[in-house]
């Protein structure tokens, strides 16, 4: 149980960090209203709805990223990451920490992102909804290791969408099929599967990624 | 406590360390010198164990929880007033009667009345003094310190020579230094690197 | 060098002779033995390399995770060299799988791509995750921390692999319908044996340049340790 109290208390410092920042969560929420609004431009006059499903979820991930890339910036500012390393909690309880944080950042942005969308373009049903909350946890997931893996070298805005976006390809098939196709619930599946395969293996081997030895 | 037979760092083509041996009892105080880059947080890393080495053998005698590093960054957050940094980190290393031993912490370094202020707002003298209190917090038995009396103000440098004083012969102490006179009466073996 | 090593390079050539000979041998039956297809004419030859190479890329990707495997299980350096290297060589056979596909779709259908191949979509999502991994090599310092976070990458290809392969399989409901197979007709006899000779010759190439690779790269490393030593 000392596990769970770990990341109680990494993702209420997380969240706490943010809140006083306030830095990453206003930007993502301007950016990916902005973007709805490019997209309005982007699409041509009589598209269907499809496309703009297609160019919803684009939204999705480019502000996902854009979350992620500040995830671990708090950590590199005076060297805290070597002091969560240190301690004798299990390094995952950090990973879980900031994936449940980044995941709070996420569900903010969507709760604007997601009424504004149905609002300029298309209705989204349930089916929908729930693809993007699970989606959502597959990015968390795997976007925090990544963007954990990138934060150690240089380059790391560059690297971070290199790393993430193949990955990210499953989720936005997932995504985009349960809004769009009748057959919503095997995308569902997709993307649970999705969850649960690499959340796994995202817990398992982020102690890996942040230390040496 | 610590024994470190061989250690050399590498970093691609550029080696940092080569050949020390390290050999610390169970109350030793141990003082490294040396020039800037001669790899003196290099060789502190690795004896914490957040850098591995390219070669050489290490023993510890203490795990995480009883190590203490004070490391050339303060290790603490920004964001974070000094009361939740050492909230945080009394809860990651399960310290007893956390909220007690933070306050005698805060107290004794003298930063009691800035316990509430963001440690973005703190001078150079009070983070060092915060990380200070971080790294005494779960009281470990293992102290390593890298250059712990750098930006310390006055009041700051006579506080640490207090603590020294007091921890040496109680605990395993590896100090890093690039004025070894400070510490000199309280050294019990010394390590030079160039 | 130690009398393993030294054996092993012995043998090398032996296997890069063998791989030579398949090789040789793979050619002359796909090329003039096997018999020609009756729909897609002389290009469903190139079935005979395209695939073997298709499968010989998820080899070494296969290769490059399990090696990365040990090095996170076993903790020995010597790993990371052997994972990289088997995933420089899957890159490689990736592009060839590209290429080759390409070359088949021209002409067969007319287009260089198709998004309608689920193979040539999930190479492209592979090959676009694997060169990522060379970034984040590039952009590591040689040491533990790029060894380790080589090796999670790795194991994150690995098993994309099979969840990309069932997203884009669902994807063809709403991407286009599938009108073409890429199974082609049933193989005769002499079609399976050809292929199957293609196969190995790749298979036993890939390992033949593995191996060049690695030996390669070892020296290189050993060489430099000495420099360093002598200094």
């Amino acid at each position: 149980m000392s596990y769970v109290a770990d990341v109680a208390a990494l993702t209420q410092k997380d969240l706490r960090v943010e809140l006083r920042a306030r830095d990453t969560l206003p930007a993502m929420l301007l950016f990916v209203l902005a973007t709805l609004v490019v997209f309005h431009f982007a699409l041509p006059e009589g598209t269907g709805d499809d496309a703009a499903y297609g160019l919803l979820w684009v939204a999705i991930v480019f502000t996902a990223l854009l979350g992620l890339a500040r995830a671990w910036v708090p950590e590199h500012e005076h060297g805290v990451l070597d002091g969560l390393v240190l301690a004798p909690c299990d390094r995952s309880a950090i990973w879980l920490g900031k994936s449940l944080a980044t995941l709070a950042f996420l569900l903010a942005a969507q709760a604007v992102a997601l009424p504004a969308f149905v609002f300029f373009f298309a209705p989204l049903d349930a089916t929908a909804i729930a693809g993007a909350l699970l989606a959502d946890l597959g990015i968390c997931a795997v976007g925090s290791l990544m963007a954990a893996m990138a934060a150690a070298g240089r380059a790391r805005e560059l690297l971070l969408p290199l790393l993430f976006l193949p990955l990210a390809i499953p989720l936005v098939v997932g995504g985009v099929g349960a809004a769009i196709s009748p057959e919503g619930g095997r995308y569902l599946l997709l993307l649970a599967l999705y969850d649960g395969v690499f959340a796994v293996l995202s817990w398992a081997s982020f102690e890996y990624v942040v230390t040496e030895s | 406590m610590i024994r470190a037979l061989g250690i050399e760092k590498r970093y691609g083509r550029r080696r940092v360390l080569a050949g020390i041996d390290v050999v610390l009892g169970r109350e030793g105080f141990l003082v490294v010198t040396g020039p800037n880059g001669s790899g003196k947080t290099t060789l502190l890393r690795i004896l914490t164990g957040l850098a591995a080495p390219t070669r050489g053998t290490l023993q510890v005698g203490v795990d995480r929880a009883r190590l203490g590093f004070l490391a050339h960054e303060p290790l603490v957050y920004r964001e974070l007033t000094a009361l939740e940094n050492l909230d945080l980190f009394g809860r990651l290393y399960r310290v007893s009667e956390r909220r007690e031993r933070i306050g005698m912490l805060l107290e004794r370094f003298g930063l009691w009345e800035a316990r509430n202020e963001r440690v973005a707002a703190y001078s150079r003298g009070m983070t060092q003094r915060l990380a200070l209190c971080r790294t005494l917090l779960h009281d470990p038995d293992l102290l390593v310190l890298d250059e712990p009396y750098s930006g310390l103000d006055e009041q700051g440098v006579k506080l640490l020579d207090r603590e020294l004083g007091e921890l040496a012969g109680a605990k395993s102490i590896v100090v890093s230094t690039h004025d070894p006179a400070r510490v000199e009466r309280l050294a019990t073996s010394r390590l030079a690197l160039t | 060098m130690s009398s393993t090593a030294a054996s092993a390079v012995r043998s090398l050539p032996v296997i890069a002779a063998l791989a030579a000979g398949l090789m040789g041998l793979a050619i002359l039956l796909s090329l003039f033995v096997a018999p020609e297809d009756a729909d897609q004419g002389i290009s469903q030859r190139i079935f005979y390399i395209h695939v073997p190479i298709a499968l010989t890329t998820y080899f070494c990707f296969g290769l490059g995770a399990w090696k990365a495997l040990l090095l996170l299980w076993r903790g020995d350096e010597r790993y990371d060299l052997e994972s990289y290297v088997a995933i420089h060589q899957g890159t490689i056979f990736g592009l060839l799988t590209l290429i080759t596909g390409a070359i088949w779709a021209k002409a067969s259908w007319g287009v260089w791509w198709t998004w309608d191949s689920n193979q040539l979509v999930l190479f492209l999502t592979l090959f676009l995750f694997y060169c990522a991994y060379f970034m984040l090599r590039f952009s590591l310092e040689e040491g533990a921390r790029r060894s380790r976070s080589s090796a999670v990458y790795a194991l994150f290809g690995v098993v994309l692999i099979p969840i990309s392969f069932l997203a884009i399989r669902l994807a063809e409901d709403f991407i286009h319908p599938t009108t073409f197979t890429r199974e082609g007709p049933q193989m005769t006899g002499t079609m399976f044996t050809a292929f199957c000779v293609s196969w190995a010759a790749v298979t036993l190439l890939a390992y033949v340049l593995y191996r060049v690779e690695l030996t390669g790269k070892r020296l290189q490393s050993d060489l430099r340790e000495l420099r360093e030593a002598l200094q």
